[in-house]
């Protein structure tokens, strides 16, 4: 018993993560009808903008947090301005391949400067430690990874279903057209939206970088379930990849309590029932 | 007119094709080693590019010819994958005079060239692969399994470990054939060394989060974490243990670990961990000063020290350079004798003896990761903790059941 909190927990802590990433991915394809498939490799910038500040500038965690966000939602804009905008009158397929190749150049770039078998990112001095609960160790670092993802999460919730800004944006995807006759610039509102959905990844990177190697490979690892959390969730649902992030970090951490080898297929198992019984997937609404 | 085009061109290629006057000269007038790795994967770290230079310091250091004729180095990316191996290699001996293919880290792709190197009468020399079976079971008559394989890794490291006290264990296993052989291996020889096995768990390979196995571990009570994976799941397993509290209170033993892991994680992660290898730069003057050659070589971007498939790699190629100049002919068959006749005698190996079945048996050390507080310079990583003799290091002939050793 003490065994299977202990994976809850963890499962949670991943969960955390798929939610962060997949959010952004929603946000995009809600707005932007773009397959976002460069998520994984921004997502690896952002822990590699995070440890080359550390490296050459000394900029620690907590600027880190900030900065590489930042960093990795202009290069967002500067992709979307250049090149992604060019695609939407096409199929979606479009969008997905010029991400997809982006994801190559950017991993390969990486690659190439960095070598294949990453860099270590210390944990933060005030976040080192860890405290017994019992029925297992937890180290506070993973603690605040739940904590801040969940926040981030709830706040852009907030903003896009709850606000006015919020309001143009979901208007946006429902008819852009109108919405430009009514005075919105809508080309910038879908450039700010994309930079920021590519932000969130950046900064799910420097969240994860005291965690996991630094290394090019480690977007190209998690992207595939997250696009799986995604369809599940339901394209474009921002609350359903939340809670659906959320929720497949814990069914995966029961998986690996009662049957180990099949922790890495339990997500895409659910996505095919998904499919089959609910194909807009679970939050998701058919259009 | 065509006519005679056709018989001058005939008897050209007649001409051409006809055999150099001394029958053992060397063929095509270039020895031609290819360098067949992993350019831009898991192990192109331990392996890749750094593979590549020690062949061509080792070929430079000859003098780059041999019996008069030019030693040329070319080299491929395998991509991991069985079949891009065995496709280059079968270009390169087809077309390009590749006398003799080198490294093939991946027991696959490894596997996937023996053969096809066999059937054209071409040697392999192996660097990179661990599986015991390519000396084994699999074993081919112009093949070499130079640096390590997984029986030396599970007898170092288990033997060893279990004799420091830490005779209880609990393995995370890499859930393909490579780590399963691995942990079966190790267990083995824990238990036949009077330890206990308590218990393991299978991970996927490229797993990023370790924390459910360590959970797991940590719940096992075990002295000893055995880590039966490699590159970048091994480096994700320490990284996590430490964070979860799991080290200093438990030990990990990693049965394959190299130094490009070790810097990768930096002292304050790897320190304490028990691992065996093949070869370690700081082990006396001569792999020092090897070394140090390797590491400032202006080929080598990064300055990176080299790990025991690389340094292997260069004691390798040059052994066979060697048995090349002495029987005066790169024919596959006396120089393989040669090389088999041949004790190696250099800084990666001490008296090392190639077998009848391929396997070269040559001393390894076990060594513990320094702290960060008894680094006294840079790279300085390792405390060695003993010598293992090469008869204790690597299975004996008769245990690997070489079909071509058995057959006599």
């Amino acid at each position: 018993m003490r065994a299977l909190f202990g994976q809850l927990l963890v499962g949670l802590i991943n969960g955390s993560f798929y939610a962060l990433l997949s959010l952004g991915l929603a946000i995009i394809f809600g707005l932007l009808n773009v397959v976002n498939f460069s998520h994984g490799a921004l997502y690896m910038t952002g822990a590699f903008v995070a440890w080359m500040g550390l490296q050459s500038l000394g900029v620690p965690y907590w600027g880190a947090l900030l900065l590489s966000p930042i960093a990795v939602g202009l290069l967002g804009v500067v992709i979307e301005r250049t090149m992604l905008r060019r695609l939407y009158q096409l199929d979606h397929l479009y969008g997905l391949l010029l991400t997809f190749g982006l994801t190559l150049i950017i991993e390969g770039l990486f690659h190439h400067q960095y070598g294949n078998s990453g860099n270590s990112y210390p944990v933060p001095e005030l976040l080192q430690g860890g405290s017994d609960l019992g029925f297992m160790f937890l180290p506070r670092y993973r603690a605040w990874v739940v904590v801040v993802s969940v926040a981030v999460c709830l706040a852009s919730w907030f903003v896009f279903e709850r606000t006015r800004l919020g309001s143009y944006l979901r208007a946006g995807t429902e008819n852009p057209r109108l919405l430009q006759a009514f005075g919105v610039n809508v080309p910038r509102m879908l450039t700010l939206t994309y930079g920021f959905g590519v932000a969130l990844a950046g900064f799910a990177g420097v969240m994860a970088a005291p965690i996991y190697q630094v290394s090019p490979a480690m977007g190209s690892n998690l992207i595939i379930v997250v696009f799986a959390v995604v369809v599940i969730g339901g394209m474009g649902s921002i609350f359903g990849s939340i809670v659906t992030g959320l929720g497949l970090g814990l069914v995966e951490g029961l998986t690996k309590y009662l049957y180990p080898p099949a922790a890495s297929t339990v997500v895409f198992i659910i996505m095919a029932v998904v499919l089959l019984v609910r194909p807009a997937g679970l939050f998701g609404r058919q259009k | 007119m065509t006519r005679i085009l056709r018989i001058s061109l005939v008897a050209l290629l007649t001409l051409a094709a006809s055999p150099a006057p001394a029958a053992d000269a060397i063929s095509d007038n270039v020895v031609k080693i290819g360098v067949l790795s992993d350019m831009t994967g898991f192990y192109s770290d331990l392996a890749g590019a750094g593979s590549v230079l020690a062949v061509k310091m080792a070929v430079d250091d000859f003098g780059g010819k041999v019996g008069g004729k030019p030693i040329e180095v070319i080299s491929a990316d395998h991509q991991n994958k069985a079949d891009i191996a065995s496709n280059t290699a079968r270009k390169w001996f087809d077309e390009n005079q590749v006398d003799i293919a080198v490294d093939m880290v991946n027991s696959g792709t490894a596997m996937a060239v023996m053969p096809v190197a066999a059937e054209k009468k071409r040697i392999t020399l192996l660097s990179g692969p661990a599986t015991t079976a390519i000396t084994g079971e699999k074993c081919t008559a112009y093949n070499i399994h130079y640096t390590y394989n997984n029986w030396s890794l599970a007898n170092g490291t288990g033997r060893e470990v279990v004799k420091a006290g830490g005779d209880s264990w609990f393995f995370i296993t890499a859930d393909y054939v490579f780590g399963k052989s691995l942990e079966e291996d190790t267990a083995a020889v824990v238990k036949a060394s009077g330890g206990k096995v308590l218990g393991s768990v299978r991970h996927p390979q490229s797993t990023a989060d370790f924390s459910s196995y360590l959970l797991q571990a940590q719940a096992s009570g075990a002295k000893v974490i055995g880590m039966a994976n490699a590159g970048a799941d091994t480096i994700n397993t320490i990284k996590q243990a430490k964070e979860f509290g799991v080290t200093p209170k438990q030990t990990l033993a990693g049965l394959l670990v190299f130094i490009s892991d070790v810097n990768s994680l930096g002292l304050d992660i790897a320190k304490g961990m028990y691992l065996t290898t093949a070869f370690y730069w700081d082990l006396d003057d001569q792999t020092r000063a090897w070394s140090k050659r390797f590491q400032n070589h202006p080929d080598n971007k990064k300055k990176a020290m080299p790990t025991m498939v690389q340094a292997g790699l260069y004691s390798a190629v040059t052994h066979y350079l060697n048995a090349v100049k002495a029987v005066g002919t790169d024919a596959a068959d006396p120089v393989i004798a040669k090389m088999k006749a041949t004790p190696v005698n250099d800084f990666f190996s001490r008296g090392g003896v190639i077998g009848p079945d391929g396997l070269h048996r040559h001393d390894r050390v076990l060594a513990q990761v320094k702290a960060p507080a008894d680094s006294k310079y840079p790279r300085d990583y390792y405390k060695i903790v003993k010598k293992i003799p090469a008869a204790e290091a690597f299975p004996s002939v008769e245990a690997q059941k070489c079909p071509l050793v058995v057959k006599k």
